[in-house]
């Protein structure tokens, strides 16, 4: 089954077309890779698909539901996450707090409760600080629990961006160039969790990265971006042997 | 009276302005983390909330309790419909255009009541009628010393709502990075409207614990210690809620013992020059925080 379905997006800023024609299926459980040289619409796609911008024209459909207009709290609310190419953590927060505010929509108790501090209130809190460190664990995490995160190291703040993101019980996680500024041994330990995180949440995954030999590694499919529009999409195998694609990156 | 309880008198007094501006300055700094924004209309919810609970008690009779709550809800009501009116229509607009809007609402509050209710005042009924607390040899009038309980007491557990409830942390977020938290699922509209209620709420309050100590209503009751409560939230360090009630007692202290011991007519004068003084030296306010850009 179809996890995540474009058709034809496309976004105009004044005069320019940033991005044309896009199409993408994303199946259940896939691992998907979208890249591009600097400047070919990447990021503004993940920005459609998560309701920063409002897509020109298109479609675009989450297990059939459609998406376009629909503002960003609700399409995260409907399992759309994602992280930033430049970390956006709650930097002033804790790194538990940091969590709980993506399990939010998934506990709900009223202003009321909260302020007389009822039973539920404390239930309620209890769930979700151990859910919290379920997820914190997985990333090992979870001795880092109550310092502020922008204290975190910077692979670790990336990890806590991921852990951040699943909170909100996503179907389909976007990562933003997750690799980026990261050593070569960080990198290598980040595919191991891309890797374990989509086997232990069951869910899809599209990433945008710069870094062939993780995406090589650890992606089924692949979708070429260049000037806006859709290049080619297929195989690692089939793309990185494609002469197109080096003509994109490298010019004649 | 000797020289010592002089002193600890306008030291009570200061603390009486002070849990009053402290209480103002927190909607100010609430909303300006959430919204960017400083919301000059504040001050004139405090009015807002006077007249409401004046006429509660007065023209509809109801017990004093009753008219509280009554003068607490619409407030945060107003709150909340000046923020979705006035404030959210121009989110995504330069903050001095924000800023404006904001003058504009605190003199549309100000022209509509005198209109309503002319620029008369009106004298605000005794709704604390209590003894005097006596203190070693000086006596604490009631209004006072309610007004600093009852302030300690909002400030607590706002702290505490913000600190560890969901709603709360929320809030932190938005205040942190708006649109990550919008992506997160937070519902930016809801939060940033509970933040404004919430504010109003505060303000409502003060207005009544300031009437009851100064027992006049008038249109323009709202916009001096509105400004005060502004700079001691910026005296704190805008943004902060602890920065917030920290300089409000200041603020109080301060204006107190200058009536006292310098001039009363230059107070108003050395709470401003605090405010400058301040703005050179450590424009970030007390407990704000010095931003450092990356470069």
């Amino acid at each position: 089954m179809n996890v995540l379905e474009v058709k034809d997006l496309g976004i105009n800023f004044g005069g320019l077309r940033a991005v044309d024609h896009f199409n993408l299926t994303i199946e259940q459980g896939e691992l998907y890779g979208l890249i591009g040289p600097n400047g070919a619409g990447k990021t503004t796609v993940f920005n459609m698909l998560t309701g920063v911008y409002a897509p020109s024209d298109g479609q675009i459909m989450l297990q059939g539901k459609t998406l376009n207009n629909l503002s960003c709290h609700k399409i995260a609310q409907l399992g759309i996450a994602r992280t930033f190419q430049n970390i956006r953590l709650f930097k002033d927060l804790s790194v538990i707090d940091n969590v709980k505010i993506g399990l939010h929509e998934r506990y709900n108790y009223s202003l009321v409760n909260s302020l007389l501090k009822t039973k539920k209130y404390f239930l309620m809190e209890q769930q979700m600080e151990k859910e919290a460190m379920d997820l914190l664990e997985v990333f090992r995490l979870h001795t880092y629990a109550h310092i502020k995160a922008c204290n975190l190291p910077y692979g670790k703040q990336r990890e806590l961006e991921i852990a951040r993101a699943l909170a909100t019980h996503p179907k389909l996680l976007l990562l933003d160039e997750p690799a980026a500024g990261m050593n070569p041994q960080e990198t290598e330990e980040l595919m191991e969790v891309i890797k374990k995180v989509r086997k232990k949440f069951n869910i899809s995954i599209l990433l945008i990265e710069h870094d062939m030999k993780l995406v090589m590694g650890i992606c089924e499919k692949i979708t070429v971006l260049n000037y806006g529009s859709v290049l080619l999409c297929g195989t690692p195998d089939e793309v990185v042997n494609d002469p197109r694609v080096i003509k994109a990156y490298l010019g004649d | 009276m000797s020289g010592f309880s002089q002193f600890l008198m306008q030291l009570v007094n200061g603390i009486n302005a002070g849990s009053i501006y402290a209480l103002i300055a927190l909607g100010y700094t609430m909303v300006y983390g959430i919204a960017k924004l400083i919301n000059f209309a504040h001050g004139d919810i405090i009015m807002v909330g006077a007249y409401i609970c004046l006429f509660a008690i007065s023209t509809f009779k109801l017990p004093v309790w009753l008219a509280i709550v009554v003068s607490i809800v619409l407030c945060a009501l107003l709150g909340i419909v000046v923020e979705k009116i006035a404030y959210k229509p121009l989110r995504s607009a330069s903050r001095i255009s924000l800023l404006i809007t904001a003058i504009g609402v605190s003199y549309l509050l100000q022209s509509l009541f005198q209109l309503l209710f002319t620029a008369n005042p009106r004298p605000f009924p005794t709704i604390i009628s209590l003894p005097p607390l006596m203190l070693g040899s000086i006596s604490i009038s009631a209004p006072y010393y309610i007004t600093f309980i009852v302030s300690v007491i909002l400030m607590t557990v706002l702290h505490l709502f913000v600190q560890k409830t969901k709603i709360g942390k929320a809030m932190r977020a938005v205040s942190e990075d708006s649109q990550a938290a919008q992506l997160m699922g937070i519902n930016i509209d809801k939060t940033i409207s509970i933040t404004f209620a919430l504010g109003s709420a505060l303000a409502a309050v003060a207005g009544i614990l300031y009437c009851s100590s100064y027992p006049m209503v008038n249109p323009y009751l709202g916009s001096l210690p509105g400004i005060k409560a502004f700079i001691a939230a910026v005296l704190g360090g805008i943004g902060s809620i602890p920065g917030a009630v920290l300089g409000g007692f200041i603020l109080g202290i301060i204006e107190a013992l200058t009536k006292a011991y310098i001039s009363s007519q230059l107070s108003d004068a050395i709470v401003f020059t605090v405010l400058i003084v301040m703005l050179v030296f450590k424009p970030s306010g007390i407990l704000g925080k010095n931003v450092k850009e990356k470069v």
